[in-house]
């Protein structure tokens, strides 16, 4: 028995490294992260959020962060740790954060929570996420005027609706350019394993694609694409360092105003289990500047963005045809409603591929 | 055509550096030491690695901080595991954690450089054949390196006087050292040899694999590489086939969902493993049977006097 209980212990050990410091009286506040705070995509921009939330009120605030957090069983330990350090609000800032997350804040009802991605709710846990299916449109739009083969290569983490619902959206788009755009998807089954997803990136462009987008968190994919002299679109944070002449565009996650608002409300004492999910109207995430394309094109994405800005365009306008020919439930009258988007876990017409699991 | 050859470039590609660090820990686990700390002493070495060419601005430099870090690396576990006596399971995770948090720390300031990868061997004529040439005179020095070392260490355990003391060690420690051999320092030299794999591996990845540093960027290759060694029951002709194949599937089922085969992709992401472990089972249930472990592996030995 000696030898598991000392894997166990070390394991335990690995979930990460803490840092905090330490202030008399001031509202801990508490950050769960996926992966390192140096991945240059999701956690990093997290991160970026929580330094500006330090900044702004740094004077009343202290706050703590634990990166290389697993999602499943071992996040509860971890958000627990948090709890117990005497954290009164608490990010977890990954999808499968979701049921651990709901786990701890039955536990302590008196410490708030905030989930970034999913959609279960407590009156002391909140969920937020952001409409990036609108920077996936107008990614589409691009990339149907850019490839010249018709094929795109699109890189997928898991098949959760958040992702399913970005390739949909990325290809209704296509489609109003290319009606026989095509693309090819590969699940890395990680969110961060830059090898693979810079064999996944390989595999597409060998297949034919000459515009890749990925849904995972390393920039590998970028540098292959610039290596290879294909086009590519950058995740979560600027990548355009990894393929000056690569990148087309990036959908940049801006959690800094939602974390200011949320710890204020804290602070105030009028903080509630709210559901925030903000598109480009909401400053929750940005489109990096178009670059490396004509400018007809990048007036397209321009036009596109404002459009979707100002609410007079909406990518899963109806109809929107499923894989099997058949029209979607409308839902929310002209469009699709969030509960559909949110919940998405089917493909439109016009991707060959099938769904994972379905 | 064009397409085989690509996928065979991405399965080398993908198989170096497992094979890079399951060699030196095969040689490890044959004096009779377990050291589980290879993915902390790859990543190290991807950190100082990309530190090195880095700085220097020369891949081989790069590639020898890499050797240079996982060698310290292993030298930390040879000193509680060897010399202290500590279990070595317990200090081989605890290597892990370390390499770990330390890789993070000295990659902090390099995290967002990019460098130039290590160019490919180029021989007019030879490299320009058609299918086979750039996958046998088209690939990085690594790649070649990796061939090397498998077919140095298959040489140095079969057919030296020297390889036949270290497996000795390996499996009747008390044996070997009424011989009068030194044990220990035989032991230190293959952990160290060990952690300079691990450290060479690690380096492979920001130095060929994709150019750039970021913290966890071996994301469990060394535990894949331990497997290995495992599965493949400390024979390296046996390492290569394992070696080659996790790649080879890995890179497949990578394409198998490019051109849309209908297999969930999960079952897909989990072929490499399977496919790995089922294969090398076979391989050794064909011949002799039985376990093949070196008989003192992972156990401590204090000489007696």
């Amino acid at each position: 028995m000696r030898k598991p209980l000392l894997a166990l212990a070390a394991g335990l050990l690995l979930a990460g490294s803490v840092s905090a410091a330490s202030a008399a009286e001031k509202l801990k506040v508490g950050f769960i992260y996926l992966g390192p705070i140096g991945d240059l995509g999701w956690t990093y921009q997290h991160d970026l959020g929580r330094q500006a939330l330090v900044k702004e009120l740094g004077d009343q605030i202290e706050t703590t962060y634990l990166e290389n957090v697993p999602e499943g069983p071992d996040a509860e330990r971890s958000i627990e740790q948090l709890v117990r350090a005497g954290n009164k609000l608490i990010f977890t800032t990954s999808f499968g954060y979701m049921d651990p997350t709901l786990k701890v804040a039955k536990k302590y009802p008196n410490v708030h929570f905030e989930h970034a991605t999913g959609y279960k709710r407590n009156p002391n846990m909140s969920t937020y996420s952001a409409k990036w299916y609108q920077g996936r449109y107008i990614q589409g739009l691009i990339a149907a005027k850019m490839s010249k083969s018709g094929v795109l290569g699109y890189i997928g983490s898991f098949p959760i609706p958040e992702v399913v619902s970005g390739i949909n959206a990325t290809m209704v788009a296509a489609q109003t350019i290319n009606p026989n755009i095509k693309v090819k998807i590969i699940w890395a089954n990680t969110w961060f394993d830059p090898g693979k997803e810079a064999d996944a990136a390989k595999a597409l462009i060998d297949q034919g694609a000459d515009v890749i987008m990925q849904h995972t968190d390393s920039p590998a994919a970028m540098q292959i694409a610039s290596e290879r002299g294909k086009l590519a679109f950058g995740q979560d944070s600027e990548m355009i360092k990894f393929g000056p002449k690569t990148q087309l565009t990036s959908i940049l996650d801006t959690w800094g105003p939602y974390y200011i608002e949320r710890v204020k409300a804290e602070l105030a004492g009028t903080w509630k289990s709210e559901d925030s999910w903000g598109g480009l109207d909401s400053h929750m995430f940005a489109m990096a500047p178009y670059t490396n394309m004509p400018d007809d094109v990048k007036k397209i994405a321009e036009d596109a963005q404002a459009a979707i800005t100002a609410g007079k365009l909406h990518p899963f306008k109806c109809p929107v045809v499923g894989q099997d020919g058949k029209e979607i439930e409308c839902k929310g009258g002209a469009n699709l409603d969030d509960g559909q988007i949110l919940g998405m876990n089917f493909y439109i017409k016009g991707i060959d591929d099938k769904l994972p699991g379905k | 055509m064009e397409l085989v050859e690509a996928i065979i470039l991405a399965v080398l590609a993908a198989s170096t550096p497992l094979l890079i660090a399951a060699t030196g820990e095969l040689v490890t686990e044959r004096a009779g030491v377990l050291n589980l700390g290879v993915e902390g002493m790859m990543i190290v070495g991807a950190a100082c690695g990309f530190a090195g060419a880095w700085l220097t601005g020369s891949i081989f430099i790069g590639a020898l901080f890499g050797i240079v870090a996982g060698t310290a690396m292993s030298l930390i576990f040879a000193l509680m595991a060897l010399g202290l006596a500590v279990n070595q399971v317990a200090t081989g995770l605890a290597l892990t954690i370390l390499g770990i948090g330390l890789s993070g720390l000295i990659g902090a300031g390099f995290v967002g450089e990019r460098i130039k990868p290590a160019v490919d061997l180029y021989i007019p004529g030879l490299t320009d054949i058609p299918l086979v040439g750039r996958v046998l005179f088209g690939e990085n020095a690594f790649v070649y390196c990796s061939i090397a070392l498998i077919i140095g260490v298959w040489w140095f355990l079969y057919r030296t006087r020297a390889g036949l003391i270290l497996r000795a060690c390996g499996d009747n420690h008390v044996s070997a050292h009424a011989l009068g051999y030194p044990v220990l320092r035989i032991r230190t030299f293959a952990v160290m040899f060990g952690g300079a794999c691990a450290g060479l591996a690690g380096a492979y990845l920001p130095l060929a694999y994709t150019p750039f540093f970021i913290p966890g960027m071996t994301a469990g290759r060394g535990w894949i590489a331990l497997a290995l060694v495992v599965f493949s029951s400390w024979r390296p002709g046996r390492l290569v086939v394992g070696a080659y194949l996790f790649g080879a599937v890995t890179i497949l089922q990578l394409h198998a969902q490019g051109w849309g085969v209908g297999i969930p992709s999960q079952f897909m992401s989990a072929l490499p493993y399977l496919a790995t472990v089922i294969v090398l089972v076979l391989l050794s249930r064909a011949r002799t049977g039985g376990s093949t472990a070196p008989a003192a592996l992972g156990t401590v030995f204090v000489p007696d006097r």
